[in-house]
C-alpha cells in the first residue's frame, strides 16, 4: 500500500518538478490561510499576490518578464514550511518570504547553502541585519530590536524623557518570535532605569486569563505585546476586561491590524501599535489595483482585505521584492535573473520618496537603503492608534528612530556568536 | 498460490523461529531493503529527502517506540512529544558540548538520556493504570516542554530560544547542518532505524517482550505467574523512551535542523504518533511503519494532487486535506479496528488461499 502511494507521490512530484520555469520570475509565498494564525496570514498573502498580479497586468511583468507567485500553505508550521521550501526551490524561486520567525530560523542556514535569498521583512532573526555574516538574509526595513527600541522611545516621549522607576511588561508569544525583543528590552531597562517583566503566552494564545491577572496585580505603567494570530485579539479583549488603559498598551507591528482590534469592539479604542508603513487604502496604487486586478476578477482570496494594515504590508513586501528584482536586472543587464542576481539586487536596494511616489505609494514607508554590511534598513517606525468610532488606524507620530547605541552592539554580538557557531568568516565590507 | 508455504521445509529450530519463516515473505523483505539501501540513495533529491523520506523514517522510529509501550505493554502514553523534546535537546547539548562526537553516538546517547527520563515518568505507572496513567504522561508532556522553555541552559542562552544543529559528520560526510547531501541524511536515518527495528522485533519475541504482553493482557495474572510488573513496566518505559528519544534527536538534528520546543514538540505531536500506532496496528512492528507512512505520506500526496496537479487554492486544499485524513482515519478504524497491520495479515491469508479463498 505504501509503495503504491510512494509511486503516485513520485509521479506527482516529478510532474511538479518537470514544469519548466522559463521566462518567469518565481516568487514563492509561504502563506497560511488555515489555522490559528490565518486571520493575519490571509491579508498578507492576498496583498503579496495582488501586487504581482498588478505588475503582470499593468506593466507586463518586471522588466518584461512575468512574475509568478507560487503559493504554499504552511499553517505557520515548521515541518510544512520545510516541505514548501523544498517543493518550490527547484522551480527557480528568487526570494523567500517565510512570514514566520520559526520557519525563517529554519531557512537561514539552508537557503544560505542553496544560494537563495530570504527576506524576513520586519521579523525573523534580528542579527541577520548584519550582512557581513548573513549574506543571503535580509530583514529591512526594520527589525524586532528596532521595534522594541522604537516602542520604548515612544513611551519616553510620553513620559517627558525619563523612564526611571517605571514598570514595563511584555506580553509575548512564547516562541522564537516573541522572545526576540527580550534581550533588547532588558538592556534598555538597564539604560533607562525601568523595571522590565516578560510574561509568556503559549501557542496559540487563546487562553490568557492568568497572564492578565498578573498584569492586573503588577500594575505596570506600560504593556508591550509581541503577539500574532488569535493571540492578539484575545490579549486586547483581556486588556479591555481588566480596564487596562489602552493608550498604554503598545503592540509590535505584527499586533496592529484590523483583525486584531475589531473583535474587542469599543474596548479596543485607543490601542496603539507600531507601524512599518502607513495604514489605509488612500493611495494612487489602489486605483490601478481596482482597474487591473479587482475589477477583472483576478484578486487573490476573497478580495475583502484591500486597504487593511496587513494587506498593505504584503503589498509592500511584494513591492520591495519587485524593486530588488528590477535593480538586479539593471546591475546584471539581463531580464532573466537568478537567485544570486536577486541577492545583488536586494543588497543594492535604495528606496526613496521619489521612487515610492512613482510606484503609487507616496509617503507610505520609510526611506532606506541596503548595503553589504547593513541588511536591516533604516530601522525606523511610526506609532498608530486604533479609533473605534471610525474603525480606522491613525498614525499619531512621525518616524521614530531606534536607539542604535544599544541595538548595534547587540546585533554585532549575536551575529558574531552565529558566525563562530557555524564557522562563517564574515565578508569584508 | 502467489504466497505459499508448500515446499518450504524447515530442518532446524533456527530456521523455524526466524522472523520471516515464509520464503516469499523473506524475499519481499530483503528486496525492499535492498531497494531502500542501494537504489533510493542514487535517486533521492532534496524534496524526497526532506519532505517525504526523512519524516517517514523518523516518525516510524517514534511510532516504534510508542508501540513498545502502548501496543506491547499496554501503557497508554501521551508524553511522546515531550520525550522527543528530551531527545532533541539532549542531542543539541551533546553536539555543542562535545564537537568531536560522531552523530551515531549523539543519537544513541540522546536515546539513553531519554530512557532515563522515561523511567522517571514511568514510575507512576506502577500505581495508576489506564486513563489515569494517560493523564500522568500528559503531565510529562507539558512539564518537559515548559522546562525546555524556562531554563535557558538547555538552549545555550540564545536570544530566541531556538536550537540550531551545527554541522556534524560521520566518516567525513556531513549528516547534519545545511550542506548535507540528501542521500547522506537518508542513509544515516535508515541505518539507525533498520538496526533498531531489528532489535525491537527480537525484543518483542523474547522474554522481555512476552513479559510486556503478559502485563498488557492481564497484569494480575502476569504477576501471579511470576512476571515482575516493576521490571516489565519500567523496562517498557525505558526502551520506548529510548526509541522516541532517538527519533527526537534525528527529528531535530537531521530533519529540521532548527527547532523551537513549543512548536515542534507540542501535544499535537503526541497525538500524531499515537494515531500512527493505532492506525498502523497496536502491538505490531510492521504496523508502526504502516501507520507512520499513512499519516506522513497521505497529507503530502493529497497536497501534491490538489495543489500541484488540480491547481486548487491552497487554503481549500489544506482544509480538504484535514477532512480527508480525518475521514479516512474514522473509516479505517470502523472497517479494520486492528489497524493496517491486520489488513496486511488478512491479505496474506487471502493470498495463501488464492485463487480459492473462502
Amino acid at each position: 500500500m505504501s509503495i503504491k502511494k510512494l509511486a503516485i507521490a513520485g509521479a506527482m512530484a516529478a510532474m511538479m518538478g518537470a514544469a519548466p520555469a522559463m521566462a518567469e520570475m518565481v516568487f514563492p509565498s509561504l502563506s497560511y490561510r488555515t489555522g490559528p494564525y490565518a486571520p493575519n496570514g490571509i491579508p498578507f498573502a492576498d496583498g503579496y499576490a495582488d501586487y504581482f498580479t498588478l505588475l503582470n497586468e499593468r506593466d507586463g511583468g518586471i522588466g518584461g518578464v512575468a512574475a509568478k507567485v507560487l503559493e504554499c500553505e504552511t499553517g505557520y508550521n515548521t515541518e510544512k514550511g520545510v516541505e514548501c521550501y523544498e517543493s518550490t526551490k527547484g522551480q527557480g524561486a528568487l526570494v523567500y518570504q517565510p512570514l514566520s520567525t520559526g520557519i525563517t530560523y529554519q531557512l537561514i542556514p539552508k537557503a544560505s547553502a542553496d544560494g537563495i535569498p530570504v527576506h524576513s521583512m520586519g521579523y525573523g532573526r534580528t542579527s541577520a541585519a548584519n550582512g557581513k555574516v548573513f549574506e543571503w538574509v535580509f530583514n529591512y526595513p526594520a527589525t524586532y530590536w528596532d521595534g522594541a527600541s522604537i516602542a520604548v522611545n515612544h513611551i519616553m516621549d510620553l513620559e517627558g524623557g525619563s523612564l526611571s522607576g517605571k514598570k514595563i511588561s511584555l506580553v509575548f508569544h512564547n516562541s522564537a518570535y516573541g522572545k526576540e525583543p527580550i534581550r533588547t528590552l532588558e538592556e534598555l531597562g538597564k539604560k533607562h532605569g525601568f523595571t522590565f517583566t516578560a510574561i509568556p503566552v503559549d501557542h496559540p494564545g487563546q487562553e490568557q486569563k492568568s497572564q492578565w491577572l498578573q498584569i492586573r496585580r503588577d500594575r505596570p505603567d506600560y504593556v508591550l505585546m509581541w503577539g500574532w494570530g488569535v493571540m492578539n485579539s484575545v490579549a486586547i479583549q483581556e486588556a479591555a476586561n481588566i480596564r487596562f488603559p489602552m493608550d498604554r498598551f503598545i503592540g509590535i507591528w505584527w499586533s496592529g491590524s484590523e483583525n486584531d482590534v475589531l473583535p474587542a469592539g469599543d474596548g479596543a479604542n485607543g490601542y496603539k501599535a507600531l507601524a512599518l508603513a502607513n495604514p489605509g487604502g488612500d493611495y494612487p496604487i489602489y486605483a490601478d489595483l481596482k482597474q487591473h486586478v479587482y475589477d477583472t476578477g483576478k484578486a487573490a482570496g476573497d478580495g475583502s482585505n484591500a486597504g487593511t494594515v496587513l494587506y498593505n504590508r504584503g503589498m509592500y513586501a511584494a513591492l520591495l521584492a519587485a524593486e530588488a528584482a528590477k535593480k538586479a536586472q539593471e546591475i546584471h543587464s539581463t531580464a532573466e535573473i537568478t537567485p544570486a542576481m536577486m541577492r545583488d539586487g536586494m543588497e543594492a536596494l535604495n528606496i526613496d520618496a521619489a521612487l515610492m511616489s512613482s510606484l503609487g505609494l507616496p509617503d507610505f514607508g520609510p526611506e532606506f537603503s541596503v548595503s553589504c554590511a547593513n541588511h536591516g534598513g533604516s530601522g525606523i517606525g511610526k506609532v498608530q492608534q486604533w479609533d473605534t468610532s471610525s474603525k480606522k488606524w491613525t498614525v499619531i507620530t512621525d518616524w521614530i528612530s531606534a536607539d542604535r547605541s544599544v541595538i548595534d552592539p547587540l546585533i554585532a554580538e549575536d551575529a558574531d556568536a552565529y558566525a563562530a557557531e557555524n564557522s562563517i568568516t564574515p565578508r569584508g565590507c | 498460490m502467489l504466497y505459499r508455504e508448500a515446499g518450504d521445509f524447515k530442518t532446524n529450530y533456527a530456521a523455524d523461529q526466524q522472523t520471516f519463516p515464509i520464503k516469499s515473505e523473506r524475499w519481499l523483505f530483503w528486496a525492499f531493503m535492498a531497494f531502500a539501501f542501494f537504489v533510493v540513495p542514487f535517486f533521492i533529491d532534496d524534496y524526497w529527502n526532506k519532505a517525504v523520506l526523512m519524516p517517514l523514517l523518523i516518525y516510524a522510529m517514534a511510532a516504534l517506540g510508542l508501540n513498545i509501550l502502548t501496543g506491547y505493554c499496554g501503557q497508554v502514553s501521551l508524553g511522546t512529544g515531550g520525550f522527543m523534546a528530551v531527545g532533541a535537546y539532549a542531542a543539541y547539548k551533546l553536539m555543542t558540548s562535545f564537537p568531536g562526537m560522531d552523530m551515531f553516538s549523539v543519537v544513541i546517547l540522546s536515546g539513553a538520556v531519554t530512557a532515563g527520563v522515561g523511567i522517571l515518568f514511568g514510575l507512576p505507572s506502577l500505581r495508576i493504570k489506564g486513563f489515569y496513567l494517560a493523564v500522568a504522561t500528559l503531565a510529562a508532556q507539558f512539564f518537559l516542554v515548559w522546562m525546555f522553555n524556562k531554563f535557558a541552559w538547555f538552549y545555550n542562552y540564545s536570544a530566541s530560544g531556538q536550537i540550531t544543529a551545527p554541522e556534524r559528520s560521520i566518516f567525513g560526510i556531513a549528516v547534519t547542518g545545511p550542506s548535507t547531501a540528501p542521500w547522506a541524511t537518508y542513509l544515516f536515518a535508515l541505518s539507525i532505524l533498520f538496526v533498531f527495528a531489528w532489535v525491537a522485533r527480537n525484543l518483542t519475541r523474547g522474554r522481555l517482550g512476552r513479559s510486556w504482553m503478559a502485563i498488557r493482557d492481564m497484569d494480575i495474572a502476569a504477576e501471579i505467574i511470576g512476571v515482575s510488573p516493576l521490571k516489565a513496566k519500567l523496562s517498557a518505559f525505558a526502551i520506548s523512551s529510548f526509541y522516541v528519544g532517538m527519533a527526537g534527536a534525528m527529528f531535530f538534528a537531521n530533519y529540521l535542523g532548527s527547532i523551537e520546543v513549543t512548536e515542534a514538540f507540542g501535544i499535537e505531536k503526541s497525538f500524531l504518533v499515537l494515531f500512527m500506532v493505532i492506525i498502523g496496528g497496536l502491538g505490531s512492528i510492521l504496523g508502526s511503519f504502516l501507520g507512520a507512512a499513512f499519516l506522513v505520506l497521505l497529507p503530502v500526496l493529497l497536497k501534491n494532487i490538489m495543489v500541484g496537479y488540480l491547481g486548487w487554492p491552497t487554503d481549500l486544499a489544506a482544509h480538504f486535506q484535514i477532512m480527508m485524513v480525518g475521514a479516512l482515519i474514522v473509516i479505517f478504524l470502523i472497517a479494520e479496528p486492528h489497524g493496517m497491520a491486520q489488513l496486511w495479515r488478512l491479505a496474506k491469508e487471502k493470498l495463501r488461499l488464492w485463487p480459492f479463498p473462502y
